[in-house]
C-alpha cells in the first residue's frame, strides 16, 4: 500500500493544528532582529573600535550576535519540539479525536511516523530557513547602518553567511539524530500516559539519578543525560579555542557516525517509536 | 459471503465481561440496531468490529481479521463514534482536503453539494459550530464515502429532535441503497423503528433478542385489553403488561392477531415497549437469580 500520500496529509494536518511549529521560529525571529536593530544605535563607533583588534578576534566579536541568533532559534525549535511530543499523542486521545483518525485510511505507523517527523525534520528545515533569512536581514541591517562611514563591507568580509549555513544545516541534522531517542521516549509518554504527560516524562528519569545518588553515590545516568542532550556539540564538531564554531574545517562528521552513543540512541529512537506506535493501537480515548 | 460474521466473541475488562461469547451474522444490505441499556456492551461490539479492540473468539468483517488486518479493512469502513470526535481545532475545508488526501474512496463533490444544503461555513472551525452543525458534517463526510459498512454508535446523542430526523432521513434517502450494510446503536430507539431492517436487543454482554423487522411484524402484537377481558387476556400468557390511564397493554408473542382482536385494540408494539418488556423481565429474573 502507498504509504507517501497519507504520510504527506498528516504531517500537513499536524503543521495545521500545531501552527506554533512555524509561528514560534518566525515570532522569535522577530524578536532577534528587533534588537539587533536597537543595537544598531552606536555601531558605527563601535565597529571602528573593533577593528582596531587582531583580526581573528575582529572577527569573533562581529560574528556574535549571528551566532546568538542562530542558537536562540535552535533552542526554540528544541523546545517547540519537547512540547509538541509531549502533547500529540495525548491531545488526540484526550478530545477523542483519535476515533475520528483511526476511521480514516492513515495506519497507527504512518501517524507517529509523520508526528515524529516534526522535531526530527520539519523543525530543524524550519529553523535552517529562518536563520538563514534572520542572519541575512541582520547583515543587510548593519551593512545599511555602516555605509554611510564607509564601513560597510566590514560585516561582509567577517560574517560568512555561506559557511555560517553549511555549519547550520550540518549541525541540525546531527543534533536531530542525536535528540531522537530523546522525542522518541517524549512520544512514547505522550501515547501512554492517560494525564500529566510531562510529570511522566520527566520524573523516571529523576527517580532513576536520585536513586543511583543515593545507593551508590555516583551519577552514571545523570551524566547519560546530560550527554545526550549537550554530546553531539563535542562528537560532531572540534571547539575553537574561544570556543566558537565559526570554519568547516571543524566539522567532524566522521567522528561523529563513529560515535557509539550516536547509534545506540538511534536502536533507542526506534524503540520508543514502536512502543508509541503500538500504544496508539492499544489504548483507548480518556 | 456475509459482511459481518462472528462466533463465540468475547471481551474481558479485567473481571467485567463486556461481551459474553456472542454469535452474530449480519448479511450484506441489513440496517441492523444494536439496542441495549448502558454499559450492556453495545460500544465494545462495535469497537471488536472495527478492530478499535482486541476480543477473544472468531470475528470477519467484509472478510477480514478486523484486529490484525485493520488498516486495510478501514478502507471499506466508515465509522461515526459520537458527536464530540471531529477534531475541534480543524476548519471545514481542512477537513474536507484531509478527507480527500487520505481516502481513496472519498467523492469530494457529495460531499460539498451535502454542506451546501446546510448552513455550515468552509472557513468555519469545528469548535465554533453547534452539535448538530459538527453531526452534519461527520454525516456529510461519511456519506461521501464509498464504503460497505458504515457503523454509527450514538450517532444522534445530544442533539434535538429536528436534527434527529433529519439525520436518518438524510441516511435512508441519500446513502442507503441494499449493497451497503450499517450498523446503529442508540437509546432512542423509537426514532429509527423505521429505518432499521433488523435489531438486536443486546444485555449483559450476551444477545436477548434477534429479530427482523418483518418477523418483529409478525410475531409481536400489543392490545389495549377492555376491562372485561383481562383475565381471559392473561390466559394467553403475555410477555408483559403495562396500565396506560387504568387499561392494561398486554404485549403477547407469537399469538394470533384474529384472536386478540377480540379481546380489544390490537396493534403493533414500539420496538421500545418490546424493550422494556424482554430487558425489563431480563433484568427481574437476575434479581430472582
Amino acid at each position: 500500500m502507498n504509504e507517501t500520500r497519507p504520510l504527506y496529509w498528516s504531517v500537513r494536518r499536524e503543521l495545521w493544528e500545531n501552527r506554533s511549529i512555524y509561528i514560534a521560529p518566525v515570532a522569535v525571529a522577530a524578536v532577534v532582529l528587533f534588537g539587533f536593530a536597537i543595537s544598531t544605535i552606536g555601531m558605527p563607533q563601535r565597529r571602528r573600535a573593533v577593528l582596531l583588534l587582531d583580526p581573528a578576534h575582529q572577527r569573533a566579536a562581529i560574528q556574535v550576535p549571528y551566532d546568538v541568533a542562530a542558537m536562540v532559534l535552535l533552542m526554540t525549535g528544541i523546545i517547540i519540539g519537547i512540547f509538541y511530543c509531549l502533547d500529540t499523542l495525548y491531545g488526540e486521545r484526550r478530545d477523542r479525536s483519535i476515533l475520528f483518525w483511526k476511521s480514516l485510511p492513515v495506519s497507527d505507523h504512518t501517524a507517529v511516523i509523520a508526528k515524529a517527523s516534526i522535531p526530527l525534520v520539519i523543525l530543524p528545515a524550519i529553523t535552517f530557513i529562518v536563520v538563514i533569512v534572520t542572519q541575512f536581514v541582520m547583515v543587510l541591517m548593519s551593512t545599511a547602518v555602516l555605509a554611510p562611514s564607509g564601513l560597510g563591507a566590514t560585516t561582509w568580509s567577517r560574517v560568512h553567511l555561506l559557511s555560517n549555513s553549511v555549519i547550520l544545516f550540518y549541525g541540525l541534522i546531527a543534533l536531530a539524530l542525536w535528540h531522537a531517542p530523546m522525542y522518541g521516549w517524549l512520544l512514547a509518554v505522550s501515547a501512554w500516559a492517560k494525564r500529566a504527560t510531562f510529570l511522566w516524562a520527566v520524573l523516571p528519569l529523576l527517580a532513576v539519578c536520585i536513586l543511583e545518588k543515593l545507593a551508590f553515590n555516583t551519577q552514571l545516568f545523570a551524566n547519560m543525560l546530560g550527554y545526550r542532550f549537550m554530546g553531539h556539540l563535542k562528537r560532531a564538531f572540534v571547539a575553537g579555542k574561544d570556543g566558537h564554531i565559526d570554519s568547516l574545517s571543524q566539522l567532524t562528521p566522521g567522528t561523529f557516525l563513529t560515535t557509539p552513543g550516536l547509534w545506540i540512541g538511534l536502536i533507542f529512537a526506534a524503540g520508543f517509536l514502536i512502543a508509541a506506535i503500538r500504544l496508539r493501537r492499544n489504548r483507548e480515548p480518556i | 459471503m456475509a459482511c459481518i460474521e462472528a462466533r463465540g466473541l468475547r471481551k474481558a475488562f479485567g473481571s467485567t465481561i463486556a461481551l459474553d461469547g456472542i454469535d452474530l451474522t449480519v448479511e450484506e444490505g441489513r440496517i441492523l440496531g444494536l439496542i441495549g441499556p448502558n454499559g450492556a456492551g453495545k460500544t465494545t461490539a462495535l469497537n471488536a468490529i472495527l478492530g478499535l479492540t482486541p476480543y477473544e473468539g472468531q470475528l470477519r468483517v467484509l472478510g477480514r481479521d478486523p484486529w490484525s488486518e485493520r488498516d486495510l479493512l478501514v478502507r471499506d469502513v466508515a465509522f461515526i463514534a459520537d458527536v464530540a470526535v471531529l477534531p475541534r481545532w480543524i476548519r471545514v475545508a481542512q477537513l474536507l482536503e484531509f478527507v480527500e488526501g487520505v481516502h481513496p474512496k472519498f467523492d469530494r463533490a457529495k460531499a460539498e453539494a451535502f454542506l451546501a444544503k446546510t448552513n455550515i461555513k468552509w472557513t468555519s472551525r469545528v469548535r465554533e459550530l453547534s452539535k448538530g452543525m459538527v453531526t452534519q458534517l461527520h454525516l456529510a463526510l461519511v456519506m461521501a464515502i464509498d464504503v460497505k459498512l458504515l457503523v454509527l454508535d450514538e450517532p444522534t446523542i445530544g442533539l434535538d429532535i429536528l436534527y434527529r430526523k433529519q439525520f436518518y432521513d438524510s441516511l435512508l434517502n441519500d446513502y442507503f441503497d441494499h449493497s451497503r450494510t450499517i450498523i446503529i446503536t442508540t437509546h432512542q430507539v423509537e426514532e429509527i423503528q423505521d429505518v432499521l431492517t433488523d435489531f438486536k436487543f443486546i444485555h449483559r454482554g450476551r444477545f436477548v433478542l434477534d429479530c427482523s423487522m418483518e418477523t418483529f411484524e409478525e410475531r409481536y402484537v400489543e392490545v389495549m385489553v377492555n376491562p372485561d377481558n383481562v383475565a381471559a387476556a392473561r390466559a394467553l400468557r403475555p410477555i408483559y403488561e403495562r396500565q396506560v390511564f387504568g387499561r392494561s397493554i398486554l404485549l403477547f408473542d407469537g399469538i394470533e392477531r384474529q384472536q386478540l382482536a377480540a379481546l380489544g385494540d390490537v396493534r403493533t408494539p414500539s420496538i421500545a415497549d418490546l424493550f422494556v418488556a424482554v430487558i425489563g423481565n431480563e433484568t427481574a429474573q437476575g434479581v430472582a437469580a
